[in-house]
């Protein structure tokens, strides 16, 4: 499990300087995914499946692919890999990158001197021995966790919310899409050409007949 | 030395191996046979032959959908993003093929026995995701991109219940283990206490695979093909195949989670699970010759008004029940 965790770690770090070094937003965006995906594995390769599924679940399956969709809403194209490239001159990483090294060294200097050996083990984590500890001893956490939650959720409907002119609102979630869809705002529902037709009947073996 | 190199975990890990490789083979050869059997059916149904030239009754359609596919040339557009546009078929099929691990067939057969199963489902269900996404976006064609645009805004919707509608089981089995969740059922099948999760997971079953009431991704009225218009041969087929292999997994699911899975009288478990999951194919199948599409903003309304706050209250029901049924 040493090696995995090692390998998974080490595919974490390049992703994620591949996030920083990509010039195409949606390659970049792409790199953290498996940034994430990695750091599952780090989680796998620790004894703590449970949380390694839902990093996969929640960052890389949810949150990342909202990411990925308003990136390529954006569509950038060329002009902003440009610019981009423009910004990545080694003038301006460098001074950063070289402060940055100095705190790696002292950090692996400081690892170095310290029990390396006890550094990645543990016990299995179950999802019944995670979930009695989010709602055993962590339970305001928990709680405190939901509240911003649906304070975020509250929000995110106000700001969604459409004018009484147009038709019901569906939930805030779906917007985006529909902004895609029909960038006119829809006044009346006739505007739309209705597409409810289903398929002709003869279409049953469509692509590789 | 005891036998060599041949020790008992030695001989268990190759049968592992031989399992899952048997599994992935009869999982991908069902799903291109099922490509045929849909237009049969969907012939039938629809009171029209369907294809029934190639070989006795249309049996060797296959075959000759496959040389087709196989030596068609494989395109890609100059204006495409290379690297994506391969990327994305692999991924269509990858991810959904690592999901049949987790299904337990029969009491011995099945590949992977996690505690966190049906959890991989789900993620990997996010990753599936991608694939639409990234085809669509990387064709760099406007139709790809509006189809990938309403398939993830689809899927992800559809995924946030669908993930809420097996909670119901999980809670009720005390286990994420597929394993464990078929024995669970030994005494009654979890879709009659569960009847609200089993209805909510087939609709979101239906709309991640893009299968029939829900395929505006793929529409072919208004976006010619959705997010695979610009693909061809091979990689066309992955997407294609995917597809069949994304239905015969979510029938495969619903049978394990929701009908006992391998359980049932006289016949032995493998062809219960057989016929079960032919069953739900079937289902999917009958769908799509039945019914209209909807149009897509009243699938996302129904997603979010109807369905959503349907898997919660089964969540709250059946919480509340095992909480007053359990001995404290």
């Amino acid at each position: 499990m040493e090696l995995a965790f090692y390998l998974s770690g080490l595919t974490a770090v390049l992703a994620t300087l591949g996030v920083i070094a990509n010039p195409n937003p949606v390659h970049g965006v792409l790199y953290l995914v498996v940034s994430l995906l990695a750091v599952a594995m780090v989680f796998f390769s620790l004894g703590a499946p449970f949380a390694g599924a839902l990093e996969i679940i929640v960052y890389a399956g949810a949150i990342m692919v909202l990411f990925v969709f308003v990136v390529m809403m954006l569509n950038l194209g060329q002009a902003a890999a440009e610019q981009e490239r423009l910004w990545l001159k080694p003038r301006t990483w460098l001074g950063p990158s070289l402060l940055a090294a100095v705190l790696l060294l002292t950090l692996i200097g400081l690892l170095w001197q310290g029990n390396t050996q006890a550094m990645i083990e543990g016990g299995g984590l179950t999802a019944k021995g995670a979930g009695t500890l989010l709602y055993g001893p962590w339970l305001l956490l928990v709680e405190l966790g939901a509240l911003l939650l649906l304070a975020a959720l509250v929000t995110a409907s106000h700001v969604g919310r459409t004018t009484p002119v147009a038709a019901p609102s569906p939930a805030p979630r779906d917007m985006p899409t529909q902004a895609a869809d029909q960038p006119v705002p829809r006044t009346t529902p006739g505007d739309k050409p209705p597409n409810t037709g289903g398929k002709p009947p003869n279409t049953g073996g469509e692509e590789v007949s | 030395m005891d036998g060599g190199i041949l020790t008992p975990t030695v001989i268990d890990a190759i049968v592992a191996m031989l399992q899952a490789v048997a599994i992935l083979l009869v999982a991908v050869l069902t799903s291109a046979v099922l490509t045929v059997v849909e237009r049969r059916l969907l012939g039938l149904w629809q009171d029209r032959h369907g294809p029934n030239r190639v070989g006795p009754g249309g049996s060797l359609q296959l075959i000759a959908d496959m040389i087709k596919i196989f030596f068609k040339e494989d395109w890609i557009p100059p204006f495409a993003d290379r690297t994506l546009f391969m990327l994305a078929p692999a991924i269509a099929m990858a991810s959904l093929l690592l999901s049949f691990s987790i299904i337990p067939i029969t009491p011995t057969l099945g590949v992977a026995d996690w505690n966190i199963g049906l959890l991989f489902f789900l993620a990997m269900g996010g990753i599936n995701v991608y694939s639409v996404l990234l085809g669509g976006w990387s064709s760099g064609n406007k139709y790809a991109l509006i189809g990938a645009m309403r398939s993830s805004a689809q899927t992800i919707s559809y995924e946030v219940f669908m993930g809420l509608s097996l909670m119901g089981v999980v809670a009720m089995a005390g286990s994420f283990n597929m394993r464990e969740i078929v024995n669970a059922q030994q005494g009654l099948w979890f879709f009659i206490p569960q009847f609200l999760g089993f209805c909510t997971f087939l609709i979101a079953g239906f709309a991640v695979t893009h299968r029939h009431p829900f395929d505006q991704p793929e529409a072919e009225q208004e976006l010619a093909d959705g997010y695979h218009i610009e693909y061809s041969s091979m990689k066309f087929g992955m997407f294609f195949i995917g597809e069949y292999v994304g239905m015969l997994l979510i029938s495969a699911l619903i049978v394990t989670l929701f009908f006992g899975g391998w359980h049932g009288p006289l016949l032995p478990p493998i062809v219960w699970f057989v016929l079960k999951t032919s069953v739900f194919v079937m289902l999917f199948i009958l769908v799509r010759a039945a019914l209209p599409r909807p149009r897509y903003d009243r699938v996302m309304t129904f997603g979010w008004i109807v369905c959503l706050p349907l898997t919660l209250l089964n969540l709250l029901v059946t919480g509340a029940v095992i909480l007053l049924t359990t001995p404290a």
